[in-house]
């Protein structure tokens, strides 16, 4: 570059994006990066968090094997990972249904949006009181067809799945808002190609239309396995982990091991932590993988 | 346009569709329409067991005005007005120049630096948890609304800074470099030259940021502990243990800490879409 001959004492082409880039990076380093660091670390002591931390080597991970509430929380997560995933083709669907020009569909798009905007604690209590055994609307609907009641919540093979079901909700909304963009820019030209072809529709859906969507399923993906392992609110507002622990996860049981009324484990609190980073950290591998392709293929 | 436009198709699937589409509507804001409808509903309906069939009276105002007048609600509701809008202000602010730095600049690092950034929004909550919540407790600042703003201001730099990055990349480079041939200043250049340009980003993820802030719980949570700090999620709950089992109560206090992102989507809907699509999808 021109500049480096520059005969200032200071680059500005330097100096300025340091300068730029120092407040956000010091403040990103001090509340995100080093904590995690902080987490490791605290994970081989034992600690209640207020007292002397005592240095107890990988025993946290050593007593994690053997705990069964571990062994359920980590099986939950996989339950949370493969079904969370359903937002997408459900998604997907949705935005088919309701990608038409007919007057008011703009307004049908944003209601069927509207429950992403929704923070998921009241997404939680909406769904526990749907799911209520004797107020409930969902058990008032299936008693009519002359079905039994079924209490979700309080069944702990049913709990997980009444709660995955309800972050499917907002979810499919996120999923569905983004292939309708994605439809928006998919080009009109190949479509009617394709119909001379002799394409329709589900040739033409995974042929022409899906392979043109990438983009968007690619941060489906990306939102939909990150949201499915911060699975936390839900869980804490809907059943707190029960009945009978039923329904932790890894987010959860981390949490009420290391700051709930069951005691301040924060060293066994950070192990749980660390083991649900290392799984998060094989995704986000993959996503900078995927990013740095596109990168360097945008550049040259 | 893909499926098959409607109108070019025959006129019972037309006729279908537009009866299908109100259907499904209804369908799926089920769970939510129920909330509503309990929320205007007498206390009596409830003791009465008629949960579902036409309401003894129409208790709106009521209902309502219990959650405003007798309830922490409203200082619930401010809390979280006074953590999301210094966290919009803040995490943009900060992401507008790390953006700027990281998208116009070509530097050693600066890849590295981005992807930092990306890697570290992703990470889960739960390890940041105790070492975070220790460095509140230590600067004074836990159970303080600025406790949580400097957290999510921090955090949220790193999806901000994707976004800014982003959009600052498809900027046409040209307008900075003419903009030097002429001399300018750089810190000028950024304030006179792109910022005006990045207006349509500021307002998606100012709108975004707004939504994923009010509807934190994780950590109101962990670093919050009363009506004196804590954002209405958090509040929430409690505002639930005050009216345990009055359903209409609950259920009119859960549809007002839903509406201010609410109305935030209908307002700005479409920055809000630019935004969620981290404006990779066109």
């Amino acid at each position: 570059m021109s500049t480096a001959t520059s005969t200032r004492r200071w680059n500005p082409q330097i100096t300025t994006p340091l300068l730029f880039l120092l407040p956000g990076v010091l403040f990103f380093l001090l509340y995100v990066i080093i904590p995690i660091g902080q987490s490791f670390n605290i994970s081989f002591y034992k600690w209640d968090g207020l007292g002397e931390a005592e240095w107890v080597g990988l025993r946290n991970y050593e007593r994690l094997m053997q705990d069964r509430a571990f062994e359920v929380s980590l099986w939950n997560n996989m339950k949370w990972l493969v079904l969370y995933l359903l937002a997408i083709p459900a998604g997907l669907f949705i935005a088919l249904f309701l990608n038409q020009t007919v007057t008011g569909i703009r307004l049908y798009k944003s209601l069927f949006f509207f429950p992403f905007v929704i923070s998921q604690v009241v997404v939680g209590l909406v769904f526990s009181w749907f799911y209520l055994p004797r107020e409930g609307l969902l058990n008032a609907v299936i008693t009519t067809f002359g079905m039994e009641p079924i209490n979700v919540l309080g069944d702990p093979v049913l709990a997980t799945y009444g709660v995955i079901a309800a972050g499917l909700w907002p979810q499919t909304a996120y999923c569905m808002i983004l292939y309708l963009t994605g439809l928006n820019a998919v080009d009109p030209e190949q479509i009617e190609a394709g119909r001379l072809d002799g394409a329709k529709g589900w040739r033409m859906l995974w042929h022409i239309i899906l392979p043109q969507l990438r983009p968007a399923t690619f941060i489906a993906f990306v939102v939909t396995i990150i949201g499915a392992l911060r699975s936390f609110d839900l869980i804490s507002i809907m059943t707190n982990g029960g009945p009978f622990g039923s329904t932790r996860v890894l987010s959860f049981y981390m949490f009420e091991k290391a700051l709930s009324e069951y005691g301040f484990r924060m060293g066994y609190g950070s192990a749980i932590a660390v083991v649900l980073f290392l799984i998060m950290l094989v995704f986000i591998a993959y996503f900078l993988w995927s990013m740095w392709r596109e990168e360097r293929a945008g550049r040259h | 346009m893909f499926p098959t436009p409607i109108q070019k198709q025959s006129m019972a699937a037309q006729v279908s569709y537009q009866a299908l589409l109100p259907l499904a509507l209804i369908m799926w804001l089920l769970p939510l329409i129920a909330v509503a409808l309990f929320s205007i509903r007498p206390l009596a309906d409830f003791t009465n067991g008629n949960y579902w069939g036409m309401p003894s009276s129409f208790e709106f105002f009521e209902n309502y005005g219990k959650v405003f007048f007798e309830s922490d609600m409203p200082r619930y509701l401010w809390n979280s007005v006074l953590i999301t809008v210094p966290t919009v202000i803040g995490a943009v602010a900060l992401s507008c120049m790390t953006g700027f730095a990281l998208g116009i600049y070509r530097f050693r690092g600066n890849l590295l630096i981005f992807f930092m950034f990306i890697a570290g929004n992703f990470v889960p909550f739960q390890i940041l948890m105790v070492p975070v919540r220790d460095l509140t407790v230590s600067i004074g600042l836990y159970d303080t609304k600025l406790g949580l703003v400097l957290f999510h201001v921090a955090f949220q730099t790193g999806f901000c800074t994707l976004f800014m990055r982003n959009f600052i990349r498809a900027l046409p480079h040209e307008l900075i470099e003419a903009a030097r041939v002429e001399g300018v200043a750089e810190w000028r250049i950024f304030w006179f030259v792109v910022l005006p340009l990045m207006r349509p980003a500021i307002a998606a993820l100012s709108v975004l940021i707004f939504t994923f802030i009010w509807n934190d719980y994780f950590w109101a949570v962990v670093l919050t502990q009363g009506p004196g700090a804590q954002p209405v999620t958090a509040g929430i709950t409690s505002f639930n243990s005050q009216f345990v089992a009055q359903y209409h109560l609950m259920s009119a206090g859960s549809i007002v800490a839903a509406l201010p992102p609410v109305a935030m989507f209908f307002l700005m809907q479409r920055h809000f879409i630019a935004g969620l699509t981290l404006g990779a999808v066109k």
